[in-house]
């Protein structure tokens, strides 16, 4: 009962708080209240996360499930990370209190962990990103074929985007005078045509239909009717 | 005889390892930085309008440039952040930093180190800019400080009380600025700015935004009312670097505003090799049906 009633009464507490601050100028710091209540929620979130990762970590290397070995340099790099930053290993001294240990900055680019963060996870980071420009580019190979009439078209667009993002593109619609009839063949307006009109319009209309579907969402979720967010014995009333 | 030699070029082409591919794009990024290729580019609307903002501002405004990205985009992020730093603080700017991302902090120190105080070292800490740092709490953060700044950050990232920080003195939320802009790799970033940050008070202050290429169709229908500017991947921040050197050529250390610009030459060789890859993908395709052994 109280596994379903409490999460429900908060739930419906904290919404209408938030629609009547949002109208109402003197509601207004309630809704702030629920807000640095939420701010709070999500750094006990890191927490949570954090256990999540250890749990599912430790599941995998005590079964020896394939790929265990990768599980076990998760928790051991997790758990060098979180000694640094707990402990404030190599951190800056505050300019404010520079006796006291645990006033230095962590975050800074010259602590410890700005050293982990710029050499072992930017890096890290770079690279898993910039193989998609690998992946891509055999797929462009591979997959992008003239087929149809709708892949022609998106053929058609992906040159044009393709070409007006470089220089090249520019360049090669350059003699076409800026105030000639077929001025607009020119890639730099044809990209402004595609992106500032024809994506535009489209995102716009995702857009609109995303905000009705989330209001439509949420006053379920305030009157109690979508309940699918409990655990256990949630699900639609 | 071989089974490669009965085939066509184009059936070989058709199978060729994809390894080449790989070998192919890597050299079109690596050669063009390696020789630091600059091709000439023209600035767009959204640069430019980007650039007017700014100047627009009466000089002593105050700014919060929220750098909401992390190392995976920092390669197509960090030369706009750069340039707009550097465009702020010759404006006169005052300028407020934070993060809205875990991992934003250092790069976010890193980067008033190496431009803001290498550029202009006649800036004073906690006059001329200030560094709040990170908060978690996503967009729920923005729409605090939309309302009530000095109980979402009680103190800057060194510890001082909000209230004993000269540049934010008389600052109680977002309308206390007249610009906010958000350098984002997405979620939350630009597009929470508006939606939480400005949209309570659409005429308090403008938003620039700068987003990475593959976030773009985001923020595009915000431009150019929600977004008085806007910044879209390497070239926006190119274009946007060639408007800031000419207006503001810094006396030392002028590579660093050319990092936008330098990285486009592995855009346009990236790109060139794309189109080279699609076109011959399709032959190879065409062939094939000729062939009548069309997949």
């Amino acid at each position: 009962m109280l596994q379903r009633t409490v999460p429900i009464a908060i739930l419906s507490l904290s919404g209408i708080i938030m629609i009547l601050a949002y109208f109402s100028p003197w509601t207004e710091s309630w809704g702030n209240t629920v807000i640095d209540w939420f701010n709070i929620i999500a750094g006990v979130a890191f927490i949570l996360g954090a256990g999540n990762l250890l749990r599912v970590n430790l599941e995998k290397i005590s079964s020896q499930r394939p790929g265990w070995a990768y599980a076990a340099i998760t928790i051991v790099s997790f758990m060098a990370v979180l000694v640094v930053g707990l402990f404030k290993i190599g951190a800056v001294p505050s300019d404010r209190f520079p006796d006291v240990h645990f006033a230095g900055d962590i975050d800074s680019a010259d602590s410890t962990l700005g050293w982990i963060y710029f050499y072992v996870i930017g890096p890290l980071g770079a690279t898993m990103f910039s193989l998609l420009a690998f992946y891509v580019a055999s797929a462009a190979f591979r997959a992008f074929r003239a087929k149809n009439l709708e892949s022609i078209l998106l053929l058609g667009t992906a040159f044009i985007i393709l070409l007006s993002a470089t220089a090249a593109g520019v360049w090669l619609t350059k003699p076409i005078p800026a105030d000639s009839p077929i001025a607009f063949l020119k890639f730099e307006r044809l990209r402004a045509f595609i992106t500032e009109v024809v994506q535009s319009s489209g995102m716009r209309a995702i857009g609109i239909g995303t905000a009705i579907g989330i209001a439509a969402l949420s006053i379920r979720l305030i009157l109690g009717i979508d309940r699918s967010y409990l655990s256990k014995g949630g699900g639609d009333a | 005889m071989s089974q490669d030699s009965n085939d066509g070029l184009f059936a070989r082409l058709g199978r060729i390892d994809r390894r080449w591919i790989f070998l192919a794009m890597a050299l079109a990024i690596i050669a063009p930085i390696l020789m630091r290729l600059r091709f000439e580019e023209e600035p767009q609307r959204m640069a430019q309008a980007t650039f007017d903002t700014i100047e627009a501002l009466p000089a002593g405004s105050k700014v919060l440039m929220s750098l909401d990205y992390d190392p995976s985009s920092e390669g197509e992020l960090q030369p706009m952040a750069n340039a707009l730093i550097h465009h702020c603080a010759s404006r006169g700017h005052k300028i407020v930093f934070m993060t809205l991302w875990p991992f934003g902090t250092p790069l976010l120190d890193k980067t008033v180190k190496r431009i803001l105080l290498e550029y202009h070292p006649q800036l004073k800490y906690g006059t001329d800019y200030v560094t709040l740092g990170y908060k978690p709490g996503l967009e729920g953060v923005v729409k605090l400080m939309s309302s009530d700044i000095p109980k979402q950050f009680t103190t800057d990232k060194q510890g001082t009380p909000i209230g004993e920080v000269p540049l934010l003195a008389g600052v109680k939320d977002l309308s206390g600025f007249q610009l906010v802009v958000s350098v984002s790799a997405g979620y939350p970033g630009a597009k929470e700015w508006v939606q939480f940050g400005n949209g309570p008070t659409p005429d308090a202050f403008a938003v620039i935004g700068g987003t990475t290429a593959v976030q773009a169709a985001q923020l595009l229908p915000y431009f150019p009312k929600q977004m008085e500017g806007m910044l879209l991947g390497i070239k926006g921040a190119a274009e946007y670097e060639l408007l800031v050197q000419k207006a503001y050529m810094p006396e030392r250390f002028p590579e660093r505003l050319e990092d936008g610009r330098i990285r486009m030459g592995s855009q346009v060789f990236a790109h060139m090799l794309m189109i080279a890859l699609i076109v011959l993908g399709n032959i190879v395709m065409a062939a094939g049906r000729a062939r009548g052994g069309a997949k």
